[in-house]
């Protein structure tokens, strides 16, 4: 099992003792309000999911991490993560201040402010997402993001309970399952999708030379048609029931926004499941991209600049059915041309889903597919 | 890891791949990068005080992760 990122496991929750302290003391403090994917990345910060990180980053590592993708000490770090404020706010603020931080009005933590600064948002896009296009939506959030970023160290004093409760892990807990499982390796995979025959072929050869698998649906807000959150873990629920050795899988939720970035995104993904103790991560085509606004294997080429990252990137590009080999393929060991192949086509599969048919078993598990009819409206509307 | 070193010989020609490999890092030496692939290999095992397994052992059993 891999250390945590930088080196140990950040916590910043109050210890249990203090909370209720906290809470009296921080409806004193001026209050900074932030939405709930903020509210979900200061909590992946105070658990840990985002070591080496104590807060939102203060300018130097913000300056480096847009820059040159490392943090200011030359730690691999991609995705900014930044508490953005209004001039207004901004001018309440002083250095050295504690600040109260609240999410629909209720304050959950404090923060230590370190400094404050202005964002060249358009040289911000450039680096972090390729393009300054408003199409993009990570683009576009950037834009009506607060002109002012606050940086500093915080104390986190009311966690969420988490969309889905009995699925989410802190990576000090998962570190401790897997050691309890006897597992010193672990594959991470990310999803967003329910499983069609694909996924499970890549995972389970991703599980082929490593001790476990670390399956980890990405829970939160979602693109109107994709599946909603319920429906991803009822399907994998069956899948891992139906078609994986016991003690060969896990399933935990991970709470984090999508930001589109493509290559960048993915090494951020694959620190946060080496914070959980995966020693491997899995890429496939086009991780974390969106429209065309990067090359298919793009988010697989930037692991060549993180020969320090510490988790191992398990790389998978085109994987199809092949009628003559009969069955689940990829492009590296499958001889024949694409008169055989047919490729795992999503929007095929969303389509007859929508209509409440069974795609071809070729394509998805019947399980699968029952667990996703189960729902009348399986996606995002 | 302990803090005394010894010293291990390998080739001049992977130190040199090594070298060209970290160029531009933010690891600094040979012997760093292989410290690091070796401290992956061979983790120090995180420490729990006694409570904290308790109470991570007992999470993870009513979630039903372990019996």
């Amino acid at each position: 099992m891999p250390r945590p990122h930088g080196g140990r496991l950040i916590n910043k929750l109050t210890r249990a003792s203090l909370i209720d302290i906290r809470i009296e003391e921080a409806a004193k403090l001026p209050t900074i309000s932030v939405d709930n994917e903020l509210r979900i990345d200061l909590e992946n910060i105070a658990v840990g999911l985002y070591s080496p990180l104590n807060g939102p980053l203060t300018k130097n590592d913000f300056d480096s991490v847009v820059s040159n993708g490392r943090l200011s000490g030359d730690i691999p770090w991609t995705i900014p993560i930044v508490l953005d404020v209004s001039e207004k706010v901004s001018e309440s603020l002083m250095e050295g201040d504690t600040v109260a931080i609240s999410c629909d009005g209720e304050p959950f933590a404090v923060l230590s402010v370190e400094e404050k600064y202005s964002w060249d948002k358009e040289a911000y896009c450039q680096k972090i997402y390729k393009t300054t296009d408003s199409e993009h939506p990570g683009v576009q959030k950037t834009q009506i993001m607060n002109p002012v970023l606050v940086g500093g160290e915080i104390e986190l004093f009311k966690e969420t309970p988490g969309v889905f409760p009995q699925y989410r892990l802190r990576p000090d807990e998962t570190r401790f399952l897997f050691k309890e499982k006897g597992w010193r390796t672990v594959a991470g995979f990310q999803t967003r999708n329910a499983p069609h025959i694909g996924h499970e072929y890549v995972q389970k050869t991703a599980l082929s030379f490593v001790d476990g698998l670390f399956i980890n649906p990405l829970i939160g807000k979602k693109k109107v048609g994709d599946f909603t959150d319920i429906v991803i873990i009822e399907s994998y629920e069956a899948m891992i029931k139906n078609y994986f050795l016991k003690n060969a899988a896990i399933l935990v939720t991970l709470e984090m926004e999508m930001r589109y970035a493509g290559p960048k995104e993915a090494i951020h993904h694959a620190i946060v499941r080496k914070n959980y103790g995966c020693s491997h991560f899995i890429v496939g085509r086009d991780h974390a991209g969106v429209g065309s606004y990067y090359g298919p294997f793009e988010a697989q080429e930037i692991f060549d600049d993180y020969p320090d990252l510490g988790i191992a990137p398990i790389f998978f590009r085109n994987f199809f059915h092949c009628n003559k080999c009969g069955g689940p393929q990829n492009d590296k060991i499958c001889p024949h041309g694409d008169e055989d192949r047919e490729n795992y086509k999503g929007r095929v599969m969303r389509q007859l889903l929508s209509e409440g048919k069974y795609p071809d078993p070729t394509q998805m598990r019947p399980e699968v597919t029952e667990a996703i009819l189960r729902h009348k409206h399986p996606f995002v509307e | 890891m302990g803090e005394e070193k010894v010293s291990v010989m390998i080739s001049k020609e992977l130190v040199e791949k090594v070298e060209e490999k970290i160029a531009g890092t933010s690891i600094t030496s040979v012997e760093e990068y292989i410290e690091l692939l070796l401290e992956n290999e061979f983790p120090e095992e995180t420490e729990y005080t006694a409570e904290e397994e308790e109470l991570i052992r007992e999470r993870l059993r009513r979630l039903g992760y372990i019996e």
